[in-house]
């Protein structure tokens, strides 16, 4: 894995930002690290998340009404954990030991879900966890733009994504596995998630780089503080405007393979299998996406990513859908996250002073999951009132709209010139 | 410390990990074999001969070599001897000439599924379910099933929930769909919410039924007719009711907890009088759609404490400060059935 990433140098750019650049090894290393932390954590949290419903009903005994109602109600409060760990982690600089807060909490909360037995004690464990990940997600970004040239940041993030998504896709394998291996061995899958976040965790706090912002000077005088000014930073400002306007475009994905499954282009039996199918579209794209980024330019595929998102859409609401029309649903959407997730991370890192790094990153990633939550809610009326087809058409048509105005005006709001 | 140091300290501490992991994973891979091999500690009809007479069937939930099948025992002799079908259910609702059964098969793709079976516990019918087995029901004329399943999904920034309840006509025929696109009354006003889940039915005949509707945070019982594809709301508060064999009263579960916690007692509306009788101090923390064994009593499962996977079934006679019983120990999702008197 680690000799992958240091392929010969794509289009021999000589380094630009001569203080900024850190050996290629160490930044090399940071990803990497944090990649294969994200890998374990995801290993983790997907292989108890791909179980809990059936846990909780075969096993614990409750309508999984219960668990879900209740899980919807974190979703706010995760935003809001975000923001904050951010500004602290710019605050004082030291993004890992945040992010060590973070990924330490979600293990911590595997401990408990082992006792867990009421719908009470397992949605504060689940809480837990999503705040462990709303504290941790913006300083590991924030490290990892710090640890890289710019010139390769959208690969870079790429190959982090690529990693988290590996862990994703290997979570639930792991946990039926163990399932089919011992029949009802669901403590033991709990234990094995546990296992996997400790070892994650201790990664981090041993193995990864004390990655900082900024270089720490000589003689020991403080790095500029934080100011909550640097998110009114004008290069900030569009990000944030055109990252949340596409986004209130941007329906679930539950929506889109609900819509499959109302088509009828396949048995219900193969639902699950879109979630999978979905990241492994993600994680095969994530890299070639990422440089593809860096080469043309971190907005531009930003904004294009929203037109794969249209297609997928359309794609998805083809009179008659077949088995083509749902691969390829599940390819476009694995397209968009590629194009889409590292991307925003990538972009806000850059476009706010170094000192306001983690808190930009934090910013753009909250504005974007709120517009999409809001987006959801709006797409349910949509649903409702014209059906899912003509719901997704509509809303792939406007996204279409949007994509051209924006794509107009990308010039203008020059958020691709940090990268020349 | 040096970076040497940290790598040891990370390698003792991964291969520590995974050697108590191995160690937990082997030991409970060993009780489970053995609790699996063992026979059922309640007693068992000597031959697996069906019960033809008034009967309770449930699902069985003692750790042995018949976790999980559906059995029986004689309405009239609850804590005697229970035969076993072959058939593992989830969930399972019976009527005189055959049952519903929801299951998962859990594996690399865990697989849903709603079986038909018929009068001789043979699966007749199978369909494939969008998610997890919450609630099924079987109409008294026997030829109406509710299924309801929880579907979910989870991926990047998206976290999915949302029940699927549908209802079928037996033997193959017309499905009348997923009912949350029935036209919804809420007192009196035809609304359409948007977050809009229906779970939860239980049959009056073949044509109306009672179930749930949570919409903005709250629950409503409602009425629901299919020839109409109406549900209209009878109260409010209230989830997974159960119509009285009288057809007078619908016992249900509520939220006692609302906010965080959830903690659910049972209560019953006069659907007449729309009188409501609380029925708090006895049973707190069931989550099951309860069965009526007569007029005056209902039946829900509850989990052991301490015991992962096994639930005692419960009695509880209907009126406020009532005690519960064991009715069925290790036991789930049960079912009173009373065959007609042979014309």
């Amino acid at each position: 894995m680690y000799l992958s990433l240091r392929d010969r140098p794509s289009s021999a750019q000589p380094a630009q930002h001569g203080s900024e650049v850190s050996p290629p090894r160490r930044a090399g290393r940071v990803v990497v690290t944090l990649g294969m932390v994200s890998l374990l954590t995801d290993i983790s949290s997907e292989s108890v998340a791909a179980i809990l419903p059936l846990y909780l009903t075969a096993v614990v005994g409750l309508s999984a009404v219960a668990y879900g109602l209740i899980d919807g109600l974190y979703q706010g409060v995760s935003a809001l954990v975000r923001l904050a760990s951010g500004w602290f982690a710019d605050r004082t600089d030291r993004p890992k030991w945040v992010a060590f807060a973070g990924y330490g909490l979600s293990a911590v909360a595997r401990v408990f879900l082992l006792f867990a037995s009421g719908a009470a004690s397992i949605s504060a464990v689940v809480a837990a966890d999503r705040i462990g990940k709303g504290i941790r997600t913006a300083p590991r970004d924030s490290m990892i733009s710090s640890a890289t040239p710019t010139e390769h940041l959208g690969r870079a993030f790429g190959v982090h994504r690529m990693l988290d998504t590996i862990g994703a896709a290997l979570g639930p394998l792991i946990a039926f596995g163990i399932l089919v291996l011992i029949p009802d061995g669901f403590s033991v899958v709990l234990a094995v998630s546990l296992a996997f976040a400790v070892v994650g965790v201790a990664l981090l706090g041993l193995l990864a780089p004390d990655q900082r912002a900024q270089p720490r000077p000589e003689d020991g005088a403080a790095p500029d503080p934080f100011r909550w000014s640097d998110l009114g930073n004008p290069r900030l400002r569009p990000l944030l405007l055109l990252a949340g306007g596409l986004a209130l475009l941007t329906v679930g994905d539950g929506f889109v393979y609900l819509a499959l499954l109302d088509r009828g282009g396949f048995a219900a039996t193969w639902f699950p299998m879109l979630f999978v199918g979905t990241n492994i579209a993600y994680l095969v794209l994530a890299v070639p996406v990422g440089r593809l980024a860096d080469r043309v330019g971190r907005a531009r595929v930003l904004v294009a990513g929203h037109l794969v998102l249209a297609a997928a859409y359309v794609c998805a609401s083809v009179p008659n859908s077949t088995w083509v029309a749902t691969l390829g649903t599940v390819a476009l959407l694995g397209a968009f996250y590629a194009a889409t997730d590292g991307v925003i991370a990538a972009l806000a890192g850059r476009l706010v002073p170094v000192r306001a790094r983690t808190s930009g990153i934090a910013a753009a990633q909250t504005v974007v999951a709120l517009s999409r939550m809001a987006s959801s809610f709006g797409f349910g009326v949509l649903w409702f009132a014209l059906g899912p087809s003509a719901a997704l058409l509509l809303v792939a048509g406007l996204l279409l709209a949007a994509v051209l105005v924006a794509a107009t005006q990308l010039g203008r709001l020059g958020l691709d010139r940090v990268v020349a | 410390m040096s970076t040497r140091m940290r790598v040891s300290v990370f390698l003792v501490l991964v291969s520590g990990i995974a050697t108590v992991t191995a160690w937990y994973a082997l030991d409970q891979y060993r009780s489970v074999r053995a609790a699996r091999d063992r026979d059922p500690q309640v007693s068992q009809m000597p031959q697996a001969q069906p019960i033809s007479g008034p009967r309770v069937v449930f699902r069985h939930t003692g750790l042995d070599n018949r976790y999980g099948l559906v059995a029986m025992v004689a309405l009239g002799d609850p804590t005697g001897p229970r035969s076993f079908t072959d058939v593992p259910c989830d969930r399972v609702a019976a009527g005189d000439s055959g049952a519903s059964c929801l299951v998962a098969h859990a594996g690399v793709v865990t697989r849903f599924e709603a079986q038909e079976l018929g009068p001789d516990w043979q699966v007749e019918r199978t369909y494939p379910l969008p998610g997890v087995p919450s609630r099924t029901r079987v109409s008294p004329d026997g030829t109406r099933v509710a299924t309801t399943s929880f579907v979910t999904g989870h991926s990047y920034m998206s976290v999915g929930f949302s029940t699927a309840t549908e209802v079928r006509e037996t033997g193959g025929g017309q499905s009348w769909g997923n009912l949350e696109e029935f036209a919804l009354v809420l007192d009196e006003k035809r609304v359409e919410p948007v977050d809009r889940n229906v779970w939860g039915v239980t049959f009056r005949d073949d044509r109306r039924f009672y179930a749930t509707v949570s919409t903005g945070g709250r629950t409503w019982l409602v009425e629901g007719d299919l020839e109409d594809r109406t549900l209209t709301s009878v109260g409010e508060d209230g989830e997974c009711p159960s119509l009285s064999p009288d057809g007078t009263r619908l016992a249900f579960k509520v939220d006692v907890e609302p906010g965080d916690g959830r903690e659910w007692s049972l209560a019953v509306l006069d659907l007449d009088t729309g009188r409501r009788t609380d029925l708090g101090d006895g049973p707190r923390g069931v989550d099951d759609q309860v069965a009526w064994l007569d007029d005056d009593t209902l039946l829900y499962g509850l989990p052991r404490a301490g015991q992962p996977g096994v639930s005692d079934v419960w009695s509880l006679p209907v009126r406020s400060g009532a005690e519960p019983d064991l009715f069925i120990e290790e036991a789930w999702s049960p079912t009173v059935v009373r065959p007609a008197a042979p014309s």
